[in-house]
């Protein structure tokens, strides 16, 4: 086979919301999904501390038992016919976004060692270049200590990936703001 | 700041100065390489493609592969009609089926429909401006649309985006998902324009789609041909990836 040369990206501009946001994608759930209901919100902000008005969240993630609905995730853990997890919100002029969804079981990191729970997040916005990828883990989850994917993060650096738990009306809610660039800039990766 | 898995010859900086949005967008720490677990290797692309194609198969419409009548008025966008097609194809060559993809653009005009689109061209009441389609078994995908009009920015003095359809793909993975955007052969505004600049100078072409003569329809549209590589997961020596990797062959 003739090795190909990959395409670049390019930014999705600021009109992206017809094409990517034909409508609302920020429930992961219906009433039969299995897990434990979770409100993740947050806001993304640029270098100046400024929201950012015009961007889009997209997550992936494991079911509650910990399984990936894709072809790749062979293991035993049960699929949930009510729940794909994928899920996609924009941002308002507060630079805000809100998904509900459910928390994701642990996955395999590799054959001897298991993940903490967590999100797969990319983060597209006017200004951006590439879509940033990065990870959304939850503060109270005991396992994070264990996480191969967050030790290799610099100590003073883990904060940013960890959503904080609170509660508000009896739901929880896990706050998740993304910071661009500067003071508490979030961990971004490259694949 | 970029890391080993963006290939500078490939990939634009994050920060590039040109382009002023990046000024203040652009991360300034350096990105961490994350290996290749089952959350890399895995990805919505199946899963959506399935549910899409489920829907295909109850209405044809659903597909949405057709810009210039999807508006749904029954009248067609205003423009010169265009088919635009090509492959779908990962590193190796092998074609991907049955993979999502999502386009936008301007009108003709060079507007948007979109509530922050200020330049004062005309919106065509005939033309939506968004669809989507789904590669088949040999990984091609067509779209009919109408050929975008350039539009102006703020991002300096007399800005203007040259012609461009917007691209959005999963492909099979995470790793595989691919925001970007497709130009028109001759346009003499892509030597100006940061965006299609921030790409080095080497893989700018790889935007461009070609003119096609065998896909130019007598009497009715021209054609174009653009193909799309995406990126796929790393081989890595554990157990996980190698199960995995057999199962989606
Ligand atoms: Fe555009």
């Amino acid at each position: 086979m003739t090795r190909r040369d990959l395409t670049p990206p390019q930014t999705v501009g600021p009109f992206f919301h017809g094409g990517l946001l034909p409508e609302a994608m920020n429930v992961l759930v219906t009433g039969e999904t299995a897990g434990e209901r979770i409100r993740i919100e947050g806001c993304v902000y640029d270098g100046d501390g400024a929201p950012v008005s015009d961007a889009l969240v997209e997550i992936w993630q494991a079911n509650a038992a910990g399984r990936y609905r894709h072809p790749a995730d062979r293991r035993s853990a049960p699929l949930d016919p009510a729940f794909t997890g994928f899920g996609r919100a924009g941002t308002d002029e507060r630079g805000f976004y809100w998904l509900e969804t459910i928390k994701p079981g642990r996955v395999p990191f590799d054959a001897t060692r298991t993940q903490a729970p967590h999100l797969n997040v990319f983060v597209f916005a006017r200004g951006l270049l590439d879509h940033l990828r990065t990870r959304l883990y939850f503060d109270d989850e005991r396992t994070n200590t264990d996480d191969p994917v967050l030790r290799v993060v610099p100590q003073p650096r883990r904060p940013t990936l960890l959503a904080k738990h609170q509660t508000a009306g009896g739901r929880v809610i896990y706050r998740y703001d993304v910071v661009l660039q500067g003071d508490g800039e979030t961990v971004f990766f490259t694949l | 700041m970029d890391g080993p898995g963006r290939d500078p010859s490939t990939f634009p900086p994050y920060l590039y100065e040109a382009y002023r949005a990046t000024t203040r967008r652009a991360p300034k720490q350096p990105l961490i390489p994350l290996p290749h677990t089952l959350s890399e290797i895995t990805g919505p692309g199946p899963a959506l493609s399935g549910a899409l194609h489920q829907t295909v198969q109850g209405a044809a419409s659903a597909e949405d592969s057709d810009l210039t009548t999807n508006m749904g008025t029954g009248t067609e966008a205003m423009g010169e009609r265009i088919i635009v097609t090509g492959r779908v194809l990962d590193e190796g060559g092998t074609p991907l089926p049955n993979t999502l993809i999502e386009i936008w653009q301007a009108n003709a005009a060079g507007r948007y429909r979109h509530r922050v689109d200020q330049h004062h061209a005309p919106l065509d009441p005939n033309f939506l401006g968004y669809g989507r389609c789904l590669t088949n078994k040999d990984g091609v995908y067509r779209l009919i649309t109408i050929r975008p009009g350039a539009y102006p920015w703020q991002n300096h003095p007399n800005a203007w985006r040259p012609a461009h359809i917007h691209f959005s793909l999963f492909g099979s993975s995470w790793v595989s998902r691919l925001v970007t955007q497709m130009y028109f052969p001759g346009d003499p505004l892509q030597p100006l324009d940061p965006i299609f600049n921030s790409v080095p100078a080497a893989a700018r072409a790889r935007l461009i789609a070609q003119y096609a003569h065998d896909v130019t329809q007598d009497g009715y549209a021209l054609g174009f041909r653009f193909d799309i590589v995406l990126h796929g997961p790393n081989a890595t020596p554990f157990e996980p990836y190698e199960t995995a990797q057999r199962a989606t062959r």
